[in-house]
């Protein structure tokens, strides 16, 4: 242990352990700007300067570990002075049209600012003479460089949590921005539109493409009928924008709340969750025939699941040779989408034309996802806006509504039901679980042998998972796997993803079927989702994803009534061709930079 | 230069029979190495002057069987020319000062992180290295030296910065602690030290850290090289004990009219005429790494600083918000003082934005650009407003 004081309190803190971190033991805080829980030190924005005994210069707690005998003082004349010269310099840079800004009230520079540099400026602006630079580029989100600090979170977020590094460090000096390759706009660049630097940008400079006057539209034009489904990790993290403590189901109330704004018709994603376990289960199963049975060595397993858009496009730029290992389905939001305007649209005798998708997602990739020219086959846009939760939770305060006090409501059906094996989709893990949950049930006629069906090697927040479960028990279709060792794998957060990518490439992975999600934790640390974000808060919302699941009578999705339903009357079975023609799709190469 | 208090000395290019000195200091124990060199009171001559002797001291006492000897030859301080000049007529002593720390830290690998614009330099230096390693094998040595090339930033002078670059990353200074001398290059131990402090070191062992303590003062022993430029009759390389102040200096180099010398280039110290006399030139005055640049009275002050400003709003790194907005403001703001855009007063608030810079900067760079402002504004203030 290592003592030293702050403020002249005594303190006995680990080795190793940073004056910030030591400072937070004794309550007292430390304003910091380019730090994260996230991410790696970097100690340039200067904001968590303190004052050293002894020291020359002051030293950024974020940054200096302790030693024996330290004195620090955090809140001396000379580092008073100096904060408030940093965030004075910082906001000299930086656009501070606050009343404009999305990010009004949820800023890290407008609150130091709040603090520290209220009142008359001493420094000229440098904004005017720069020519900062908008991209708009796209569907998903905005980056907008006169926001901007230089903080380098969406740079070390792009390289460290995605080993995508689409964005990165360019120029010096006054000329300093963060940029892509070449300038390149961000539609043209390797970026996956996963949205984890929007989620960590401390100020407006990231933000999403917010499509909120859009619906509003929608919602307002008597002619259309608007339908909105909401992603399986919407209801676990809303409520943080609306005054929840992390971790909060506020299922019932975003239902209600949702039906409020005036929404025609409140459905969910859930539904089409269970559907794709449906299709996707199906054509592993179907692979694995071939495979197995049929000695056909040109079936491309292992199989990874589609249903994440980022993880699309990474591979589409990353991999591309190994797209054909990706399942053909679209993702819940997509097979939603496309049966709104087709199925939805013939049960409840509506104009297709006149129908108005939307959706709410933990996402800003779905944006990107819902624009691709391949998801329109019913001759309609699957989805036609993508709302983020946070979003959506802007809409709700917008209609004046008291979330807090709302009652529950249930959803609108058709397309309304679901079981806990679509909620489990928001977590990392949560496909594969319930895909096992269905396709062994498929093969052997009972139930996955974990106790109340509970996968628990598929979960948790360990970067990459790996599962093997026995099949034992087959039916007569499926004995040729009977004893069959199905290795399944699990990674969450692109940088994992490529190390799952990098042993399936060099031959040295034996898996059959691989989950991958583009965020840290799945989609319950989704790039649309409340800011901020770290692992705590996730693993919240992960134990309420959980929770909700054990709630729900069903928990297979081959047992979801309406997905029977949807079968029988509309698509006949899974990976018919009915189902080929809507609820599924192809990908295509991207260029690597 | 008799009479005028400046006493030339000959040890950097002095004729030595380098595979005598290597000898010599190979059969030396590191530890009569490191007390040779401490006690000679060597301190560095790219400008910060630590130490060399402790350098090495705490670089040899980490333990790890990876450790590094980096030279520095990013020379990259305006009105600094000195270790080109170094490296052009004595490479072999660069090599072998090396050599030296190496076997005095417990390094078998150096690499030299040469300033691009001494690209030239190169295929001659190749030449050079490769009869250097034959010549310490013959002695039996085992030390190997690899050349990196700088690409024009003045940031990569620095040293963990410098790590950066040779690595293959952005040249962007680290947070220190730890210091190179526990975690430098690939992250080891390194010794990093300057083209002549190499030179220096070698030519120590080879006459006695106690010849050389007869030169200099006690904060700045021996004599060092400086590169005299600006209004002077005889702008070039000249090699000086240490101690002479800067009238002295100027009695000989200047043009008769010199109203302020710049010391230590633009992240030195402006000295103005009624200060000459006063002013030591070494550590316990204003300290250089060999630039001198002398002004006279046709000179602008306001563009003199301008440029300086100019210099580090474009070459700083840009990561730390002190140094990257800092040097913008400060350039800004002396225009508009200048241009009647603002009170004069500003300069008040100038200075005291340089005083934060100094202690809030993340690296030498950014807490040093306060010295040429305070100096310059300190002194010159009417040639700023006016």
């Amino acid at each position: 242990m290592i003592n030293l004081t702050i403020n002249n309190q005594k303190i006995s803190v680990k080795e190793g352990t940073t004056v910030l971190a030591a400072a937070k033991q004794l309550n007292i805080t430390i304003p910091t700007l380019c730090n994260h829980d996230d991410l790696c030190v970097a100690g340039n924005c200067r904001v968590c300067l303190v004052e050293q005994k002894g020291a020359r210069t002051l030293i950024a707690s974020c940054a200096v570990p302790v030693f024996e005998g330290m004195e620090i003082m955090t809140n001396s004349l000379r580092v008073r002075n100096a904060r408030k010269h940093v965030v004075e310099l910082l906001l000299s840079e930086h656009r501070s049209d606050c009343t404009k800004c999305y990010k009004n009230q949820n800023c890290e520079l407008q609150a130091l600012a709040n603090e520290f540099a209220f009142g008359d400026h001493i420094l000229l602006s440098l904004v005017e003479e720069k020519n900062y630079n908008i991209d708009r580029s796209s569907p998903s989100f905005i980056k907008d460089d006169s926001k901007c600090i230089r903080c380098q979170r969406c740079v070390r977020t792009c390289s460290e949590l995605q080993e995508v590094s689409a964005i990165s460090v360019s120029n010096k000096g006054a000329n300093q921005k963060i940029s892509s390759f070449h300038d390149r706009p961000m539609s043209s660049v390797v970026c996956t539109n996963c949205g984890q630097c929007v989620n960590r940008c401390p100020t407006g400079a990231l933000v999403e493409k917010t499509y909120i006057d859009q619906v509003w539209d929608a919602i307002y034009d008597p002619d259309k009928h608007v339908v909105v489904q909401t992603a399986p990790a919407v209801r676990v993290a809303l409520g943080e924008d609306l005054g929840y403590d992390p971790g909060e189901r506020v299922t019932g109330k975003m239902v209600n709340a949702l039906r409020q704004v005036g929404f025609d018709s409140v459905l969910d994603t859930d539904f089409s969750a269970d559907l794709t376990i449906m299709e996707e289960g199906t054509e592993l199963l179907n692979r694995l025939k071939k495979a197995l049975m049929d000695g056909d060595r040109k079936v491309s397993l292992p199989m990874f699941t589609s249903c994440s858009p980022g993880w699309i496009k990474f591979i589409e730029h990353k991999y591309p040779e190994f797209l054909p290992n990706l399942s053909t389905c679209k993702s819940p939001q997509q097979m939603f989408g496309a049966l709104a305007k087709t199925y939805y649209a013939a049960k409840r005798d509506l104009d297709p034309s006149k129908i108005v998708s939307v959706s709410i997602m933990p996402c800003t990739a779905k944006k990107f996802e819902a624009d691709r020219p391949e998801m329109r086959s019913s001759g309609y846009k699957d989805v036609d806006y993508v709302l983020t939760t946070r979003e959506l939770a802007v809409m709700i305060k917008q209609a004046g509504i008291d979330f807090m006090n709302l009652e529950s409501a249930n959803y609108d059906s058709i397309m309304g039901e679901s079981t806990g094996a679509g909620v489990i989709f928001g977590a990392t893990g949560g496909v594969m679980e319930a895909a096992l949950r269905t396709a062994y049930e498929i093969i052997t006629g009972h139930e996955v042998p974990f106790g109340n069906l509970n996968i628990t090697p598929v979960r948790g927040m360990d970067g990459v998972k790996e599962a093997t479960v026995k099949i034992e028990g087959c039916v007569d279709e499926w004995k040729f796997l009977e004893g069959v060792e199905l290795k399944v794998a699990i990674a969450h957060g692109l940088v994992n993803a490529n190390k799952i990518m990098k042993m399936v490439r060099d031959g040295k992975a034996s898996y059959h079927f691989i989950e991958i999600m583009a965020c840290p934790g799945g989609c319950i640390g989704g790039g649309g989702q409340p800011i901020p974000t770290n692992l705590e808060i996730r693993q919240n919302r992960m134990k309420a994803i959980y929770s909700e699941d054990e709630g729900k009578t069903l928990r297979k999705s081959h047992e979801n009534p309406e997905v029977i339903a949807v079968y029988k009357e509309f698509l006949h079975q899974p990976n018919s061709h009915k189902s080929h023609e809507l609820l599924h799709t192809h990908y295509v190469e991207r260029d690597n930079y | 230069m008799e009479n005028t208090g400046l006493n030339k000395v000959d040890l950097i290019f002095e004729e030595t029979d380098e595979q005598e000195v290597l000898t010599k200091a190979f059969k030396m124990s590191k530890e009569k190495i490191i007390q040779e060199i401490l006690e000679s009171g060597l301190k560095g001559r790219g400008g910060a002057g630590f130490p060399t002797g402790l350098k090495w001291k705490y670089t040899a006492a980490e333990k790890s069987n990876e450790k590094y000897v980096v030279c520095n030859a990013d020379e990259g301080e305006p009105g600094t020319f000195k270790d080109r000049e170094i490296l052009d007529k004595v490479s072999n002593k660069v090599h072998g000062g090396m050599a030296i720390a190496g076997k005095a830290i417990g390094a078998k690998k150096g690499y030299v992180y040469l300033r691009g614009e001494y690209r030239y330099l190169l295929p001659k230096l190749m030449a050079e290295l490769e009869d250097f390693h034959k010549m310490i094998s013959e002695i039996g040595y085992d030390f190997n030296i690899e050349y990196r090339m700088g690409s024009g930033a003045y940031i990569c002078g620095e040293e963990s910065a410098l790590f950066e670059s040779i690595e293959g990353n952005r040249g962007e200074p680290r947070n220190k602690p730890p210091y190179p001398t526990s975690s430098g290059l690939f992250g080891k131990p390194t010794s990093i030290n300057n083209v002549e402090t190499l030179v220096t070191a070698m030519m120590i062992l080879k006459h006695g850290s106690k010849d050389f303590l007869k030169y200099g003062t006690n904060d700045s022993r021996g004599s060092k090289v400086f590169s005299v430029s600006g209004d002077t009759p005889t702008p070039g390389i000249f090699e000086l004990e240490l101690g002479m102040t800067v009238q002295q200096f100027v009695n000989v180099f200047g043009d008769g009219d010199a109203k302020a010398v710049q010391v230590g280039g633009a992240s030195g110290f402006c000295v103005p005429r009624k200060k000459f006399a006063e002013t030591i030139i070494g550590f316990e005055g204003v300290p250089t790494g060999g630039s001198m640049k002398l002004f006279n009275s046709s000179r602008s002050m306001y563009n003199v600083l301008h440029n300086y400003l100019d210099f580090f709003a474009e070459e700083s790194c840009g990561q730390c918000t002190p140094c990257r907005v800092g040097c913008q403001q400060l350039l800004k703001g002396i225009e508009m003082v200048k241009k009647g855009d603002v009170k004069s007063t500003y300069l008040n608030e100038l200075v005291k934005l340089a005083d934060t810079m100094k202690i809030a900067a993340k690296c030498g760079l950014g807490q040093s650009v306060g010295n040429a402002f305070k100096s310059i504004v300190g002194n010159f203030r009417e040639e700023i407003i006016y």
